[in-house]
């Protein structure tokens, strides 16, 4: 029997591997249904969100021209305001939440799943250009692709819901449209896609790839819009009842309201206070003696000068920016993780 | 060509706890049309698989081309491999499948595989879906061609292909070995045509190499004895490989030339292949490794590949 060692022979040394350039059309012939998917669900948002995002700068413009700003008319322009839009611009931003999951999980998932499930593997893998190469030069430029059409059209996002956080309606940190703006919409849309990508090639085929992808990416968001993003920088904590935004304060209607994690009342001495025994304090006029105690100015002012402190704490909104790259850096690490996984175990899979 | 296109050596493959393939040593020379026979779950696909990189073995080795790892820059780029079922992605044209195996390899004859299809009638615009499986297989194998490989590695090639499509199918490859000196390597569990399409035989049986060699050589080393059956068991002259009774008379196929001696009332004749590899398949502990005993003992160390049990 021959050696089966043989040293590297010196002319595959000088085999050059097929150019990488040539897999741009291979991507693109074969994930160019995906990426139309993908640009028609965005396109179609984006012409609904121009449409109704120009009806409602156009009805901001007149709270916003409103002065003195801290008139009773000018309150009740905003409140107004917020009634009409507020409750479409808070579905909207429930129904955008899922986008980045499912561009990830249609286009992510199928890139290698299908692969598996049909066998065309076989075909793939064989060819000359090598498969971890090929892996690589599939999963980057959609990845790309994606994020780069979630980020332009979270730009929109942007645009859309200035007027909600001009006003004071909202906070600029709240879960519900802090992931849909700045890096973080295209970020989620980059990691659910790598999600995608590794869970098609661990479970190899395409609907419960698509399906696992979906409850991954959904868990994941969940998980950090409740407990993870208020920790990103450590909270600040004051006993000033204004806090922006804060409805206990007066500030309530400013610009850039500050996420308010927690408020908690204390004694004097220092001692929390429960609501029920806050509300045998309050005299009778301000919603004291039973149920809970309304939140308003007057019970903050009343409940101070008789000695009680209220202690917020809260993320100020010019936080956004730190914590849009603090989401953003951490979910482009893990997408690159994911990506370079799928990679290793394409390059190293035994089937 | 002196150079084996597949070689293995204690070469195995476990899933779980089942070995798909084990113990597997064989050396394929280049320059043939070599068969892989064996029954289902002999481990055919299995040994394809690992040599052409999409298997990783759980022990021992396999080079290919020379001996280049599978799965090499070298290895792909040399090795052109027809899958079980000829995948080929449904949506696209055949026109398209075309440019994506242009765009996946080094080299790819345009020109011979448009011609090809022309030829047998496949319309280039056509999705690959919407061909027949005759029409796909030809497909496949066209655009493995077109890539100009030294080793052509076919899995069933022809399992799904009605007799037509199947004897169109072979004459290519049987052309492509013939006009470019394109080494062969395909299974097959259908034993018809072998020997018009063979010139290498390698018989797999529950996962280990029970035959392997030229099928001229092993056509030669083996005679076919038939004989009276109350003296089937007293013939001990040359090795038996399977003993079959019929009536009175019994066949002996045994491991003899031509030159060997006959018994008395007995009648030697040659063997054909379909009929040498059904006697192994019947037989799993018998083995003829390689170049059968050509009124030799099995070859000593002379430097070719060889593996005694």
């Amino acid at each position: 029997m021959t050696a089966l060692t043989v040293p590297a022979r010196p002319e595959d040394a000088r085999l050059r591997p097929v150019p990488w350039r040539r897999m741009a059309w291979v991507t693109w012939r074969q994930h160019r249904i995906a990426l139309a998917g993908v640009a028609a669900l965005l396109g179609a948002l984006a012409v609904y969100l121009w449409v109704t995002g120009l009806h409602v700068h156009h009805a901001y413009a007149a709270v916003a021209a409103c002065h003195p700003a801290s008139s009773n008319t000018c309150a009740t322009l905003t409140v107004n305001f917020n009634n009409a839009n507020g409750s479409t611009a808070e579905l909207i931003a429930a129904l955008l939440q899922g986008a980045p999951a499912l561009i990830g999980a249609f286009v992510g998932a199928p890139v290698l799943a299908r692969e598996l499930e049909t066998g065309t593997f076989r075909y793939a893998w064989t060819q000359g250009f090598g498969r971890w190469r090929w892996t690589l030069a599939k999963l980057v430029p959609l990845a790309i692709a994606v994020a780069a059409a979630a980020g332009a059209f979270s730009l929109l996002l942007s645009w859309y819901y200035a007027p909600f956080f001009a006003d004071g309606n909202q906070t600029p940190l709240a879960s519900t449209v802090f992931d849909l703006r700045g890096v973080a919409f295209a970020a989620w849309t980059l990691a659910a896609f790598a999600i995608g990508a590794l869970a098609g090639m661990l479970i190899r085929r395409v609907v419960p790839a698509i399906a696992a992808t979906l409850a991954a990416t959904a868990g994941l968001g969940l998980v950090t819009g409740l407990y993870l993003r208020e920790h990103y920088v450590t909270a600040l904590v004051t006993s000033n009842p204004n806090v922006p935004g804060s409805t206990m304060g007066s500030n309530v209607f400013v610009s850039d309201p500050a996420w308010i994690l927690s408020e908690q009342w204390q004694t004097k001495a220092g001692r929390p206070v429960s609501e029920s025994a806050l509300g045998q304090v309050l005299p009778a006029q301000l919603g004291g003696k039973g149920g809970g105690i309304p939140q308003s100015f007057e019970v903050t002012d009343y409940l101070t000068r008789h000695g009680y402190t209220l202690w917020t704490t809260y993320q100020p909104a010019s936080r956004f920016w730190p914590f849009q790259w603090i989401e953003g850096g951490w979910l482009l690490a893990l997408s690159v993780l994911l990506i370079a996984a799928t990679v290793w175990l394409v390059r190293r899979r035994a089937a | 060509m002196n150079m084996n296109v597949v070689e293995a050596s204690g070469l195995g493959k476990r899933y779980g706890r089942t070995w798909a393939l084990r113990a597997c040593t064989l050396a394929v020379p280049a320059g043939h049309v070599a068969a892989l026979v064996g029954p289902n779950g002999a481990g055919k696909t299995t040994l394809l698989n690992l040599a052409v990189g999409l298997v990783t073995p759980s022990a021992g080795a396999v080079t290919v081309l020379g001996g280049r790892p599978p799965g090499s820059p070298a290895a792909l780029d040399g090795i052109a491999f027809v899958a079980q079922d000829t995948p080929v992605y449904k949506n696209l044209s055949a026109a398209d499948m075309l440019h994506l195996t242009l765009n996946l390899n080094r080299r790819f004859d345009r020109r011979y595989a448009e011609t090809r299809l022309g030829e047998l009638g496949i319309p280039l615009r056509r999705k690959a879906g919407r061909l027949s499986g005759g029409q796909q297989a030809q497909l496949a194998l066209t655009m493995a061609l077109a890539r100009r490989p030294k080793l052509l590695v076919l899995d069933e090639p022809v399992a799904m292909l009605d007799p037509v499509a199947r004897h169109d199918f072979m004459a290519i490859v049987l052309m492509a070995a013939a006009d470019d000196g394109v080494s062969v390597l395909l299974s097959s569990h259908v034993l018809a045509e072998l020997e018009r399409v063979a010139d290498y035989l390698i018989l797999l049986s529950r996962g280990r190499v029970q035959v392997a060699g030229e099928v001229d050589d092993l056509l030669a080393g083996h005679r076919l004895l038939t004989g009276p059956a109350a003296e089937a068991d007293r013939y001990a002259e040359r090795p038996v490989v399977h003993l079959r009774r019929a009536a009175a008379q019994a066949h002996l196929l045994v491991r003899a030339g031509a030159d060997d001696p006959v018994p008395p009332g007995w009648e030697a004749h040659p063997v054909g292949l379909e009929e040498l590899a059904l006697a192994y398949l019947r037989e799993p502990g018998a083995a003829a490794l390689p170049g059968p005993a050509r009124g030799r003992a099995l070859p000593a160390e002379t430097g070719e590949p060889s593996e005694v049990r």
